[in-house]
């Protein structure tokens, strides 16, 4: 019975954060698999988000701004609006630049950011981070409270997934793939690409900052170290990358499977004797990278492939990126 | 006036001089490869605790050292190329990024399992600055570095003008396709530029380590400087990466001098930022750099 219960709980837990790691992995789908924007900043856009809604829900503290003590759905609406403004001032001035380009102003963004973090402290409480931010629901108690959250996260989830499986078949889908495969002929077809562009930009970035914020609310605390790529920007790419780039389920089925990968080899490395485990937890982030590199190379679509938006009710077989094709053969 | 050449003027050239190693290879590689490659800072990480185990097991000095980081770091550059790069060499570019982008975590995990994650040093201690003209403090380390690196950068200069591979380096990266009809092995140019833009990043790295300290983060944390200077010099322009090295190293310390009143023009703890708001400020207005680089 306890070992049924325990099992149960850890499968919560590993749900609550691979459909976090979804909700992430969806925005950067926006990015990179609808429109083709290479954003190597995830940790930055998920930092504002965390931030913005530690501040806004927490009890008020001397340590920083606020809080302001309101209630959690506002604390997720202004994460998504401070993250979606900070995309909108970095596309209007990064994404006129090539890809490689766009990749180096948002790792800087992100780096930027995570000074600021650190810097103001009158703002961020500095290193320290924020701690006893609320999560939803805290108060049913054990297990309850988790189920509950579970729940939240899968609703915030399941709906950003319809939102956005509604836009990818819709027209706006349709000029986003086309963007992606070819600005040019887009630009001369009549669209506004790069508005669009800045558009899928900033939805994108507000998923990722509604992710951000989410995090801080599941982990009831958010520091600095949210910048640190590895856990954020880096661990969301191998999940679409393996999931299937430019399919919304196959970012979902990506976050869910990298992160059950991620939390068992942590299952096995925390019964090594702490010398070791400390090691083999480099070990893990050694074999993702492999991991990352063996999909890249011979599993490139990904476990489910992208399928091409069309009207409502029609199905297509999945298609190939014509963007990461040599030009030769375009 | 002494405090401002002392305590920023020259600091500001040894960082120059380490960003400007390290963009040599950046620059190299964007325009011969066409692509940013990521995982440099961390092969900068890299060659600093190799050479940390060099100069602790072998009980000689860094400089002594560093040929076989310089070493170590081509080999495993071909080696990670070998595996992880030329598969794409047909496709976009951008695949080859994202590839990079986990090879850098890879190198960077390897460096966190062998050396641990702590903050290591190749010097513990205080060291006298040397005072030359009872003012100028110029701290040895610094004159190492500077030295150095005008030796290496020479050499450099000597191979790209002097030799054929050289000057192939120079064509391929001027204009890769027109390179491979008159008939230059594209692919033996690719392994040299690995040889040369890891051992220039090697160096940077150990100069870093010697002026600071050795984390696992030293070398992510200079990859945007290292592009900014790739992209001010203009992509493709060994010389171009020099000077926009040296300029990054100098506008970043400079921006911390009180220019106007007592305070800091710019906290100290923001000098990142200087290198992101000229990178970008190039990017929007003048993409080729300041020695026309290449646009892609």
């Amino acid at each position: 019975m306890g070992d049924a219960y325990g099992l149960s709980m850890y499968l919560v837990g590993l749900l609550t954060m691979g459909g976090i790691y979804g909700v992430l992995a969806l925005g950067l789908n926006v990015h990179w698999g609808f429109t083709g924007l290479f954003n190597a900043g995830i940790a930055g856009f998920f930092a504002i988000g965390a931030y913005a809604s530690a501040l806004a829900t927490s009890a008020p503290s001397p340590d920083h701004v606020g809080g302001f003590g309101l209630p959690i759905p506002v604390g997720l609406a202004c994460a998504m609006v401070f993250s979606g403004a900070v995309a909108w001032a970095v596309g209007r001035i990064c994404l006129r630049l090539r890809s490689d380009y766009l990749a180096i102003a948002t790792i800087g963004i992100a780096e930027i950011l995570r000074l600021v973090l650190k810097n103001e402290a009158w703002l961020t409480n500095g290193s320290r981070g924020i701690s006893n931010i609320p999560r939803p629901f805290e108060d049913l108690g054990l297990p309850w409270a988790q189920i509950a959250f579970l729940g939240v996260v899968l609703a915030i989830l399941g709906a950003v997934y319809l939102l956005l499986e509604r836009g990818w078949r819709a027209p706006w889908g349709r000029v986003m793939r086309a963007i992606r495969e070819n600005d040019r002929a887009a630009e001369a077809s009549g669209k506004d690409v790069v508005r669009l562009r800045l558009e899928a930009f900033v939805i994108g970035s507000m998923i990722m900052g509604l992710g951000g914020a989410l995090m801080a609310h599941s982990f009831k605390y958010i520091g600095p170290q949210a910048t640190e790529p590895l856990m954020t920007t880096f661990l969301v790419w191998v999940m679409l990358i393996v999931g299937g780039s430019a399919n919304n389920r196959g970012a979902i089925l990506g976050a869910m499977v990298i992160w059950a990968i991620w939390s068992a080899t942590e299952l096995f490395t925390a019964r090594l004797p702490p010398d070791w485990a400390v090691r083999a937890a480099y070990v893990r982030v050694f074999m993702v990278g492999l991991l990352l590199q063996v999909v890249l190379q011979r599993f490139a679509r990904g476990l489910l492939p992208e399928r091409p938006p069309t009207p409502a009710g029609e199905e297509k077989a999945p298609a190939e990126r014509r963007d990461l094709k040599p030009l030769s053969q375009r | 006036m002494l405090e401002f050449v002392n305590f920023y003027l020259v600091p500001g050239l040894v960082l120059g001089c380490i960003y400007a190693l390290g963009a040599i290879g950046v620059s190299l590689l964007f325009g011969i490869l066409r692509f940013a490659h990521f995982a440099h800072g961390d092969l900068m990480t890299f060659a600093a605790y190799v050479t940390l185990s060099v100069v602790t097991g072998l009980g000689v000095s860094v400089v002594a050292a560093l040929p076989f980081a310089i070493c170590a770091a081509a080999v495993l550059a071909l080696g990670i190329d070998r595996a992880f790069y030329r598969p794409f060499r047909d496709k976009p570019a951008i695949i080859m990024v994202i590839a990079s982008f986990g090879v850098a975590l890879m190198l960077r995990s390897a460096v966190q399992f062998f050396w641990g994650p702590e903050i290591l040093s190749f010097q513990t201690g205080i060291q006298r600055p040397l005072v030359f003209f009872d003012a100028l403090r110029v701290a040895e380390r610094h004159i190492v570095i500077i030295g150095v690196t005008v030796l290496l950068v020479t050499g450099l200069h000597l191979f790209l003008t002097r030799t054929r591979m050289g000057k192939a380096m120079r064509a391929t990266s001027d204009d890769p396709d027109l390179a491979r009809v008159t008939g230059i092995d594209t692919e033996r140019v690719v392994r040299w530029t690995w040889v040369f833009g890891a051992g220039l990043a090697a160096a940077a790295g150990v100069f870093l380590g010697l002026d600071t300290q050795l984390t696992p983060n030293m070398g992510w944390d200079l990859l945007l400087p290292v592009f900014a200077a790739a992209v001010l010099g203009g992509i493709g322009r060994p010389y171009g990466a020099i000077a926009g090295g040296l300029v990054i190293g100098l506008a970043e310390e400079l921006s911390s001098y009180p220019w106007i009143t007592d305070a800091p023009l710019l906290s100290p703890g923001y000098k990142t930022a200087v290198a992101f708001a000229i990178m970008v400020a190039m990017l929007i207005w003048r993409p080729t750099g300041l020695f026309r680089g290449r646009v892609f």
